[in-house]
């Protein structure tokens, strides 16, 4: 089938086409773009004000299928990634079964597969059963089709088994990414230490926690001169240490999350279990760094840590209640609002962060820009539209959302991934 | 006097100084109450109080239930293992199932931070703070004021130095905010792995010296070493501990005349105080038990009784 754009300003992650451009796409691509296409399409939309850019690529996401299924389904996040505007999603390993085998990351493929809204790249755990004991079979899971692999949700603590995941996942040509968190340092916290913890009674978690193992992992990828991949880095010192490393030619790219860019610590005062989340949301002054860690290019890309948990298991107390925010359906308004609108970043910037640079990270070479001959992953979007999320307009499983009743500003439109409309508001 | 508004008693943060005095104030009128013959007022008849512990307590969930039987409310106790929490419900539910029996308040203490706000949030009854985490015991921190008051006629301008597990002190952190609040001075000591962070903020001094804090202070709060504060590897020993942040007599030799030795309870003789101290001259504690259930009467009146026939019932 195809499909034709009309009157699209494109924006790449180089810059805001001045004149308004038809996109042609045909089978999954895209075809041609010109400034007045004749030929006939299947169908036409008219993204007359609004702007056309690249699907966006989210590297961190949980699906929780298999395993929990009352949170979120491969269809169900499938639907809300879409909704969100993205086209490409990785999900994490920490499902139940773990993704630690290519026949858990066959079932998966081929389930997205089947729903058909975006598409989903398993990552695959760095140990076995995400017990920090052996390496999985990465050569393998490779084949399969995970792009990484990561223990997400804990880090790999011992430094030796680390660095032959470093080594090996080098030369079966896969990235880690890393959760960075020492867990003794960690030690059961629930949100960061500072004055709120005190002042709230909470167990703290120091931020040493995550950037010791950060400092430790950029010191072994040094040493085995491979690449690492850092998961939301939520610290101001954290943005010193990655700066630091990359002024020195080590290989570490790094992510952060919309709530770690929008949320202090002080919404923690709520005692919303939605505001619990790993990292913990921190200061002011983390808040900011992260900001300009995104804008001076020391933070490569925004990924949403999108982690649906169900009513019940959020309506325990604060210490019970179990880690995560969902994300795929807050993550644009939030940039556009916190960055764009805040003259924090400009849009080809946001581009660079939500598409390009994530799918140069994973190594996906026909993604990421809206060219003639690349993937006609594409979404159109009012950047101007202020709007509310409501609950009840939640796609995904799960509504744990701290973002629930705050206006946006940007709204997805339309999503197209391989040249089908996943999306339409 | 200022009049009572509030409906729940989350936490001293949410009172004003105004609202404390006039708890203290009505206290004194209970603690009466509790002298007589007959220990017993008419003012929550009909009146259905819940004790709903997440946590163990003895003096606490017995003072509650004095001094609300001393009102003539009707009491019921739930705790932990008798609750069907563990049977997959939320706190929220089971609260919610409390509140369909029509209950007119709820005594909560729960072993996390926030449960008594949130239940305050979703549901009708009075939520009363019995302890929530490491958070805030306002009936404590009250009664502790209470006490202060009644011994030294004053709490404004005081020093008082709180010794101990600050980090993991729910009285310690109540203390603060309403000491402040009504003009004492607080400075609190132990040691650096139990001070929490940033607690200056929180307007205290911190000192990791005991004999200053005796040679200073109008009032010593002493709070109880947790044995697993030495398993979490907080603390090198107890011994250590009572070595250096204990108190014995001998170390009260430079102590105000007028000083007030108080220990929420209950009490770790030889550690955090010795038995000479707990008993002596300057200790409160016993007294401090006994305001608690006037204090614990106050609450209850002002939060569940009718108004309008306030004088007569106390008199």
């Amino acid at each position: 089938m195809s499909l034709l754009i009309k009157n699209a300003i494109i924006v790449s992650f180089k810059n805001i086409s001045k004149e308004k451009q038809d996109i042609l796409i045909e089978k999954g691509l895209i075809k041609k773009i010109g400034t007045s296409i004749k030929e006939k399409a299947a169908k036409t939309i008219d993204a007359k004000g609004k702007i056309v850019m690249p699907g966006f690529i989210d590297l961190h996401s949980h699906l929780r299928e298999p395993g929990r299924e009352d949170k979120e389904t491969i269809e169900t996040g499938s639907l809300a990634a879409a909704k969100g505007g993205f086209t490409t999603i990785m999900c994490m390993a920490n499902t139940n079964p773990v993704i630690d085998n290519c026949m858990i990351v066959e079932s998966i493929i081929k389930e997205a597969k089947r729903v058909g809204l975006v598409n989903v790249i398993p990552v695959g755990a760095i140990t076995r059963g995400l017990n920090s004991e052996e390496l999985t079979d990465m050569v393998e899971l490779k084949s399969a089709g995970c792009l990484a692999l990561s223990d997400d949700g804990r880090s790999v603590l011992n430094s030796n088994l680390m660095r032959l995941a470093l080594q090996y996942s080098s030369m079966a040509e896969i990235l880690l990414i890393e959760h960075c968190e020492d867990d003794f340092l960690s030690s059961g916290g629930m949100m960061n230490e500072g004055y709120n913890s005190t002042l709230l009674g909470i167990k703290p978690d120091p931020g040493v926690s995550e950037t010791v193992i950060l400092a430790r992992d950029i010191e072994l990828v040094n040493y085995t001169k491979t690449k690492i991949h850092f998961a939301h880095i939520s610290l101001k010192r954290s943005t010193e240490l990655i700066k630091n490393a990359k002024k020195s030619g080590i290989n570490v790219t790094a992510e952060a999350c919309p709530h770690h860019f929008t949320l202090t610590d002080d919404a923690v005062k709520s005692f919303d279990t939605s505001t619990k989340v790993k990292p913990p949301l921190r200061s002011k002054e983390d808040v900011d760094a992260i900001k300009q860690a995104l804008s001076d290019g020391t933070i490569d890309c925004i990924s949403t840590d999108h982690a649906p948990h169900s009513k019940e298991d959020k309506e325990a107390d604060f210490d019970n209640a179990p880690f995560g925010m969902i994300g795929f359906e807050t993550a644009l308004g939030l940039a556009i609002k916190e960055l764009v609108d805040a003259k924090v970043i400009a849009l080809p910037k946001l581009v660079e962060l939500m598409s390009k640079n994530p799918a140069g990270i994973i190594g996906l070479k026909n993604k990421g820009d809206i060219k003639e001959g690349m993937d006609a992953d594409i979404v159109i979007v009012d950047d101007k539209k202020d709007w509310e999320f409501k609950k009840e307009d939640i796609a995904s499983k799960s509504k744990n959302s701290p973002f629930i009743g705050m206006m946006l500003k940007g709204e997805v439109q339309t999503t197209i991934c391989a040249g089908k409309i996943t999306y339409q508001k | 006097m200022s009049e009572w508004i509030k409906h729940d008693l989350l936490d001293l943060q949410n009172l004003s100084k105004e609202e404390i005095e006039l708890i203290l104030e009505t206290a004194k009128s209970f603690k009466e109450v509790s002298s007589r013959d007959v220990k017993k007022v008419p003012a929550l008849r009909g009146k259905t109080v819940v004790m709903l512990f997440f946590e163990n307590s003895t003096r606490t969930r017995m003072s509650f239930e004095l001094a609300a039987k001393r009102l003539s409310a009707d009491t019921i106790n739930i705790a932990i293992s008798s609750s069907s929490l563990s049977k997959g419900e939320t706190i929220l539910d089971t609260a919610r199932n409390i509140e369909a029996m029509n209950v007119d308040a709820i005594i909560v203490r729960h072993p996390t931070a926030g449960v008594p706000k949130i239940l305050s949030e979703n549901l009708g009854p009075s939520i009363i703070n019995a302890g929530d985490g490491c958070r805030s015991h306002p009936t404590q921190a009250l009664l502790d004021m209470f006490t202060i008051k009644e011994k030294l006629g004053k709490i404004e301008g005081l020093e008082v130095g709180i010794v101990g597990d600050i980090a993991h002190s729910r009285v310690a952190r109540s203390n603060i905010c309403g000491l402040n609040k009504l003009g004492a001075k607080v400075t609190v000591c132990g040691p650096a792995t139990l001070i929490p962070s940033d607690i200056e903020k929180l307007g205290v001094k911190v000192s990791h010296d005991v004999d200053e804090i005796i040679k200073n202070s109008d009032v010593i709060m002493l709070l109880r070493i947790q044995k697993e504060r030495q398993e979490d590897k907080f603390l090198p020993s107890i011994r250590e501990y009572a070595k250096v942040f204990g108190i014995n007599k001998n170390r009260l030799k430079n102590a105000k005349k007028d000083l007030l030795i108080m220990h929420p309870g209950p009490t770790n003789r030889g550690v955090e105080l010795s038995a000479e101290v707990a008993d002596g001259e300057y200790s409160v504690i016993l007294d401090q038990v006994t305001n608690g259930v006037a204090v614990r009467m106050a609450i209850l009146y002002l939060l569940l009784g009718t108004k309008e026939i306030k004088t007569e019932e106390v008199s």
